[in-house]
């Protein structure tokens, strides 16, 4: 193995090691973490690292700071941005139900996030309850937006207005989905 | 013709209801071009020569701050408006109670791409561990660092506890005979048939001596010196004198009757209105 190769392979675990394994509350790792542990060359490691991530369907996702989507990113916009690993492709409703959502759960989130993302990104609690009682038992709803909050999708203010959270930034591609929801 | 004073007063109405009505925009979500910019800020000119003291001008500031507020919104709006995440909420809220559940769950899931991670524990973050448990010192060890407070115990002295104010100079039965003694004097003098009005005989030129007076007039009631009348319609309590200490007061059952003497009462005491 050529030095360079070497040199490559031991970041390219390192990295690995950061994005798989939670290091804070939240998973993702941060640009500046990566920077000081791989060095200022990170982004190139971790484009070495979704290239070998494609075959497994997987992929590093770069979630921007104010949801903003950059096309050629500065330093400090990457060293700002959070890391992940997630699905490169889609899942079958049944592989989701095998990764623990029941099909009211998950129904329940996508009308909430597209209902959100409707409102332009803020929503009133009791809104959004009104709506999921239409189709969901009265008192699964409450818990449920709960649960959705607890995991990182939502997030409520004093003022008991919702908003989409840093989970739902880095999972769900929130154009494609409005955009299949119009198309039914 | 309005006065200045009548002005001055529907102007502030006026800026309290712009503010209001901002707020409740921004706080329930409501469509921010509800407000008319161009009315707001010709109401704000209109009055502004109007303030001279810090409290209106503090208004027309918040006034600002509101409608500023507002215009932000606005702008945010106009701005999704234009970008393509951009929908109808009417339409795509039909939308969302007219498709079924797996239909909603197989749309979701094509745009879904959950995060991966792994929790596990690994060989090394094992031996890290036990390295760790290694040099722990056992709970007793580490508790010896904190040894508790030792306090040095001894008799206090009387003259200790009357500095402290735990105990006064004259005996407590002294003092309450004395209390007593004073009772009956004053209910023979400012007191009309055997009694005198609570107040008149608790109040003090202090708050400190009321409370203290207070606090002694419920020994005498409850050692039988003395006994409370209350009359709750006219909201009136009066103390009476016994002439000897009663024994055993009567077949009654004993209650507790609690009186507030607060630092409020106290004032409106003094100044004549409470009795």
């Amino acid at each position: 193995m050529s030095k360079r190769k070497a040199y490559y392979a031991s970041k390219i675990k390192r990295a690995v090691h950061m994005l798989f394994y939670r290091r804070h509350k939240k998973p993702g790792v941060k640009g500046w973490e990566l920077r000081k542990a791989l060095g200022a060359d990170y982004p190139k490691v971790l484009k070495i690292v979704d290239d070998y991530l494609k075959a497994l369907d997987l992929q590093v996702k770069t979630v921007f700071e104010e949801e903003k989507q950059v096309e050629k990113p500065s330093v400090e916009e990457l060293d700002k941005a959070r890391f992940y690993v997630t699905l490169r492709g889609e899942l079958t409703p049944k592989e989701a139900k095998m990764i623990g959502w029941r099909i009211d759960d998950l129904a329940g989130l996508a009308t909430t996030i597209a209902y959100v993302i409707s409102k332009k990104g803020k929503a009133s609690r009791k809104e959004i309850e009104e709506m999921l009682r239409e189709k969901l038992p009265r008192w699964k709803v409450g818990f449920n937006i709960d649960r959705y909050i607890r995991y990182g999708y939502l997030t409520q203010d004093e003022n008991e207005q919702v908003y989409l959270d840093w989970r739902t930034r880095a999972e769900v591609d929130q154009k494609a989905l409005i955009d299949m929801l119009l198309s039914k | 013709m309005q006065s200045k004073r009548e002005r001055s007063k529907t102007g502030r109405e006026k800026l309290q209801r712009i503010i209001e009505m901002c707020k409740s925009v921004e706080d329930r979500s409501l469509d921010p071009f509800l407000i008319d910019v161009d009315d707001v800020i010709s109401t704000v000119k209109e009055y502004f020569p109007e303030w001279e003291i810090p409290e209106d001008l503090c208004l027309d500031a918040e006034t600002i701050h509101g409608l500023a507020s507002v215009i932000k919104l606005q702008s945010e709006w106009v701005r999704h408006r234009s970008t393509s995440l951009y929908t109808d909420p009417f339409l795509l809220e039909e939308k969302l109670t007219r498709i079924g559940k797996e239909e909603i769950v197989e749309t979701f899931v094509n745009a879904w791409h959950p995060i991966v991670e792994f929790e596990q524990i690994s060989l090394h973050s094992l031996a890290e561990a036990f390295r760790y448990w290694e040099s722990l010192l056992p709970m007793k060890e580490r508790w010896k660092e904190f040894p508790p407070a030792e306090f040095e115990r001894s008799l206090a002295t009387r003259e200790e506890l009357i500095r402290q104010r735990i105990l006064q100079d004259k005996a407590f039965s002294e003092e309450l005979e004395n209390f007593w003694q004073e009772l009956k004097n004053q209910v023979g003098t400012k007191g009309e048939r055997g009694k005198i009005r609570y107040w008149d005989f608790v109040g003090a030129e202090t708050y400190h001596e009321t409370v203290h007076r207070a606090f002694m007039t419920s020994f005498l009631v409850t050692y039988g010196y003395a006994t409370l009348e209350v009359h709750p319609l006219e909201e009136e309590i009066f103390i009476k004198p016994y002439e000897e200490q009663m024994a055993k007061i009567g077949e009654k059952q004993l209650v507790s009757i609690p009186i507030a003497v607060s630092a409020e009462d106290w004032m409106k005491w003094k100044r004549g209105e409470l009795k």
